[in-house]
């Protein structure tokens, strides 16, 4: 495998400049969209030692997702700010799963958010981004590589956390196994998308920036149905389309007005 | 000759620039100081981050690059954060780790690998009669912990080390 040090030399192979920047948009806005999610759970979490540990880990993975923006800025694509806070949705790469509301109502209104999709969405999430970062790691782009062992180091404590909640709401009342085997099953149809490389996924493997998609879907299956009581008895679907080739519900234009708010009242602020 | 006299100089200036939320607990004993470099009179200063999403850590840029500027002989002083060498709480020097202690803060581990369990005793009292409250505290380096020896909750930085693969 020939390592790409730097995103100078990235530049100078067009097919592998493609590729490695769509993989990293998908990086990118997978961590933006599921931590704006979680950073509206601020203060609404079950208990408060929930609302630090969610809020933290919120905090954390905002951050992977600078540090991917970063990555972009560096390869052309364009300041970090500019990549998180003004891309339209249709220039978006996040799983549609992710965009979803956290339930009913609204943060400034009547949030009657729910726990089970907060656990099962999560859990499913940082299941698959340890994986992935695993893959990248050793892969050739290294700045990237590098970049993933950093998160890596996080992501442990994160996934760590899920899975406890998906464990033990699992075993808990009538009720709380009713309402996650609910999430559980609609998940099913919906989280496909997430487990997608786009259309560059072949290209990513040739050049070796990470493994095939089936390589990483099968470890997902295989971690999930572990964990999971009851395994849905169907395929895997993404109803939504496919968030990698930009498809996008009405959710995610709602979430970036949110997000964006303040920084298209005045552009040109400095913080 | 001079150049190791500079060298030495901003490495004594860096000693007294302190993690924003952990006074007396320098940038240095935290193990974020990866290389010094000096061209003529400018300053080249590379550091690693020690969690991605910390907030402090423009603070702390601009912090490190106004007390290295404020030496006489200075002219410019660049600081760059890089994700090329990973930070981990090895770093951490044990100065850094008997200043933490007074802040009611206990060291990580030592020797820690990733997954495995780990004892943490309280800077108060010395106990290890302590429970984890949460993982996840009031930063992203700090879980909450309780002593049931002194009866005193603690905090603790939690270990951060290198991903291995198990």
């Amino acid at each position: 495998m020939k390592l790409v040090e730097t995103a100078e030399q990235a530049k100078q192979d067009p097919s592998y400049l493609k590729a490695v920047t769509e993989l990293i948009y998908q990086l990118a806005d997978d961590d933006f969209i599921i931590s704006f999610r979680g950073s509206e759970w601020l203060g609404l979490a079950p208990h408060i030692e929930e609302d630090v540990a969610y809020s933290s880990i919120t905090q954390n993975t905002m951050g992977h997702a600078v540090m991917f923006y970063e990555l972009l800025e560096q390869l052309g694509e364009g300041k970090a700010d500019v990549l998180a806070h003004e891309r339209q949705p249709k220039d978006r790469k996040n799983g549609c799963y992710l965009e979803k509301r956290n339930g009913e109502g609204a943060y400034h209104g009547e949030p009657y958010f729910d726990w089970a999709l907060a656990v099962v969405r999560n859990y499913f999430y940082e299941t698959f981004k340890q994986i992935k970062l695993e893959a990248i790691s050793d892969g050739s782009y290294k700045p990237l590589a590098n970049v993933a062992k950093k998160a890596l180091m996080e992501q442990t404590y994160h996934l760590a956390h899920w899975k406890m909640w998906m464990k033990q709401l699992q075993k808990s009342t009538d009720e709380a196994q009713e309402r996650m085997e609910l999430r559980i099953v609609e998940a099913w149809d919906e989280f496909g998308d997430v487990l997608e490389l786009g259309d560059c996924a072949e290209d990513m493997q040739r050049h070796a920036i990470i493994t095939s998609s089936e390589e990483l879907k099968g470890k997902w299956l295989q971690e999930v149905t572990n964990t999971i009581t009851n395994v849905p008895n169907k395929p895997l679907k993404q109803i939504y389309g496919n968030g990698r080739n930009g498809e996008h519900t009405v959710d995610l234009e709602q979430a970036l007005e949110t997000f964006a708010e303040v920084y298209n009242s005045d552009k040109t602020a400095i913080w | 000759m001079f150049r190791e006299r500079g060298i030495n100089e901003i490495h004594s200036v860096l000693k007294k620039v302190d993690d924003p939320e952990l006074p007396s607990v320098s940038v240095l004993d935290l193990g974020m100081v990866h290389d010094i470099h000096l061209v003529g009179n400018n300053v080249f200063i590379t550091m690693v981050p020690t969690f991605a999403g910390c907030p402090a850590l423009e603070i702390i840029e601009s912090n490190v690059k106004q007390a290295v500027e404020d030496v006489s002989w200075v002219k410019v002083c660049d600081v760059q954060f890089t994700f090329d060498y990973q930070w981990s709480t090895e770093a951490i020097t044990e100065h850094g780790k008997n200043q933490l202690k007074k802040h009611g803060i206990s060291p990580p581990p030592e020797n820690y690998h990733q997954g495995d369990e780990w004892t943490v005793e309280c800077p108060f009292c010395g106990s290890d009669y302590t429970s984890m409250e949460n993982v996840f505290g009031p930063t992203a380096c700090r879980s909450i912990l309780y002593c049931s020896a002194c009866r005193n909750p603690f905090e603790a930085m939690k270990p951060v080390v290198s991903y291995s693969k198990s």
